[in-house]
């Protein structure tokens, strides 16, 4: 019998630690599908935060460098720039990219650091127990803004994929969601470009991946992957951004 | 050649591929050196990042695949970098540091001061760690000193600050290089590079297991015992016979050498102990120096930092007076002159 499925050979045999419903396991396993199907597992950095994510090397069979809270972006730009023919990932989430490390993530775009940076946006910070983010959506009742976010004091959410699409460095950038089979073939094509991207020497690519949290958003599985649709989606809109690169996706 | 561009010349010479840095008074001219000659250099990296912050974290990187990676900066931008030499310390990662410190605190000035001692000896940002410091007194060491820093931040996986101030930094003097720059800069065979005919690795500092934590700790703990044991060097200037000696680091231990020869012209039995390697200090050393006289004269361009080792050092057996200037006003070597002379009659020593 042919086997048509089965785990990818850059994701390691291991138990994910992540709550039911989480989308960092489909994102991991997409990335992993990605690295064998480039051929490039022996020649990838993972450059992962901390956060829920910071025990990613647990899972990804790649080199990988735990790196400060928000410097992906210029920890990966020292990588590839002391060993360019390595294949450099940041794996950042939405406090980490879009509000401590807004600069090193801006400014390596800005320098077209030929980068692949995948910007998990799940609304709050997860690990330290749904605290409100740069994009947590206005009205949402996180432990750091029990009454709902309030634009008056807290600001709007922050688009930083549109932020980044407007900097010139930036090659491609594209907005997803692992939501629904559907959206996840549409993730996985956008993370190929994005590596493929690398491999062709473009630039900074990034693609933003809305991600289901379904533990702090206090809701069901089923229902986080609604809200995603429902609300978060009207917010940040999916699709694509930017994309300077002349090509297509790749499959 | 001013200190900044000998320092930078060195680091080329010791085979530095990566340089981050970011504009501040009074270390620039290195920054600027780099982006002239390093940059041009086949294979090497010169970046002027964003902030102090993002070029500490691009050495971390550069690190990481095994690199030669460096980064300069002056006071107030040692204290945004703290947190990647932390990290840095926790994932023994090799790095050369260099602060030519200025006034503070806050903003400060942008003249010479040594009020950055506590900062680099005491581990500097957050956790249970130590860097190597090292605190060059002359163009010439400055030079000598970059060269030894990539040697032991490689040796022990430790971070080393090269710790100078503003004088060292802008003067000018003359410089011997003692090495040719390799035609290929070095890499380290641990570097991350990709697992490439070998299991994937990876590099952390975090732990959800205390024990775990503690383990690293321990084991952090027992190299910087064997850097004690074998990195701790001092110069002894003129101490053999002294009956007061200057303790003084960098340009304060230059100014405080002037004023001692002077002392000296007029009949004064006066030395001076420098420590060249700010941590590890040189304990013994010291101590051993209280066998022959048991007054001490610690002189610092700050409110008075080093004096706590020096006087932890001694455990109690020597008299330890301070002068201090802070702020980044340089005493001439005449005004400390006055000071020794009025401390050595004071406590009777010209018999």
């Amino acid at each position: 019998m042919e086997k048509i499925f089965t785990r990818p050979k850059s994701l390691k045999n291991a138990v994910f630690h992540y709550c039911p419903g989480c989308g960092h396991s489909i994102i991991h396993r997409l990335i992993c599908e990605v690295i064998d199907e480039l051929n490039i597992q022996d020649k990838t950095i993972g450059v992962p935060p901390p956060g829920c994510s910071v025990f990613a090397y647990y899972y990804f069979d790649v080199d990988m460098i735990e790196c400060p809270h928000g410097r992906g972006g210029a920890v990966a730009t020292g990588i590839k720039r002391a060993n360019p023919e390595s294949v450099v990932f940041t794996y950042q989430g939405d406090g980490d990219l879009a509000a401590i490390g807004t600069a090193e993530t801006l400014h390596a775009a800005n320098r077209g650091e030929n980068l692949t940076a995948i910007f998990i946006n799940n609304a709050v910070y997860g690990m330290t127990g749904g605290q409100m983010a740069p994009t947590t959506m206005l009205g949402m009742k996180t432990t750091t803004s029990p009454y709902g976010r309030d634009a008056k004091f807290d600001g709007h959410p922050i688009k930083m994929s549109e932020i980044i699409g407007q900097v010139e460095g930036a090659c491609y950038v594209e907005r997803v969601a692992v939501n629904s089979p559907a959206n996840i073939r549409k993730a996985r094509k956008a993370i190929k470009k994005a590596f493929q991207n690398q491999l062709d020497g473009k630039g900074y690519s990034l693609v933003e991946i809305l991600s289901p949290c379904p533990t702090n958003w206090k809701m069901s599985a089923i229902d986080s992957w609604n809200w995603v649709d429902e609300v978060m989606s009207k917010k940040f809109p999916l699709g694509l951004i930017k994309d300077t690169t002349g090509k297509t996706h790749a499959d | 050649m001013t200190g900044n561009a000998a320092i930078a010349e060195a680091a080329i010479r010791a085979g530095c591929q990566c340089y981050f840095g970011y504009p501040i008074t009074p270390q620039t001219e290195l920054t600027e050196y780099m982006a002239a000659n390093l940059s041009r250099r086949p294979g090497c990296t010169f970046i002027q990042a964003e902030s102090e912050i993002a070029a500490i974290n691009m050495v971390l990187g550069a690190s990481v695949t095994g690199a030669r990676a460096m980064t300069s900066s002056s006071s107030p931008g040692m204290s945004l970098k703290q947190e990647g030499i932390s990290y840095m310390a926790a994932s023994q990662l090799p790095a050369v540091i260099v602060n030519m410190s200025r006034g503070g605190p806050g903003l400060g000035s942008i003249a010479a001061a040594q009020s950055d001692y506590f900062q680099s000896t005491r581990g500097g940002g957050h956790g249970d760690y130590r860097t190597i410091v090292l605190a060059p007194s002359s163009v010439q060491e400055l030079a000598d000193a970059t060269h030894r820093a990539f040697e032991l931040t490689e040796k022990y996986s430790i971070p080393v600050i090269l710790l100078g101030d503003g004088m060292l930094g802008q003067m000018m003097e003359p410089v011997e290089f003692k090495h040719e720059a390799p035609a290929v800069p070095p890499v380290r065979p641990n570097g991350l590079r990709g697992a490439k005919g070998r299991p994937s690795r990876f590099i952390r500092s975090f732990t959800s297991n205390p024990a775990e934590l503690e383990e690293l700790n321990w084991s952090l703990y027992r190299r910087y015992q064997q850097v004690q044991e074998n990195e701790t060097t001092c110069e002894n200037f003129m101490t053999d016979d002294a009956q007061l000696i200057v303790t003084a680091f960098g340009i304060a231990a230059r100014i405080a050498k002037g004023a001692i020869t002077n002392a000296r012209a007029q009949g004064m039995k006066v030395g001076m102990f420098r420590p060249v390697t700010l941590w590890p200090f040189p304990k013994q050393q010291l101590k051993d120096l209280s066998q022959k006289t048991k007054y001490f004269l610690d002189f610092e361009m700050n409110m008075g930092q080093m004096i706590d080792d020096v006087k932890l050092s001694l455990e109690g057996s020597g008299d330890v007076t301070f002068y201090g200037r802070p702020g980044g006003v340089v005493p001439t070597s005449s005004e400390v002159q006055r000071v020794i002379t009025r401390l050595y009659y004071q406590k009777g020593l010209n018999g």
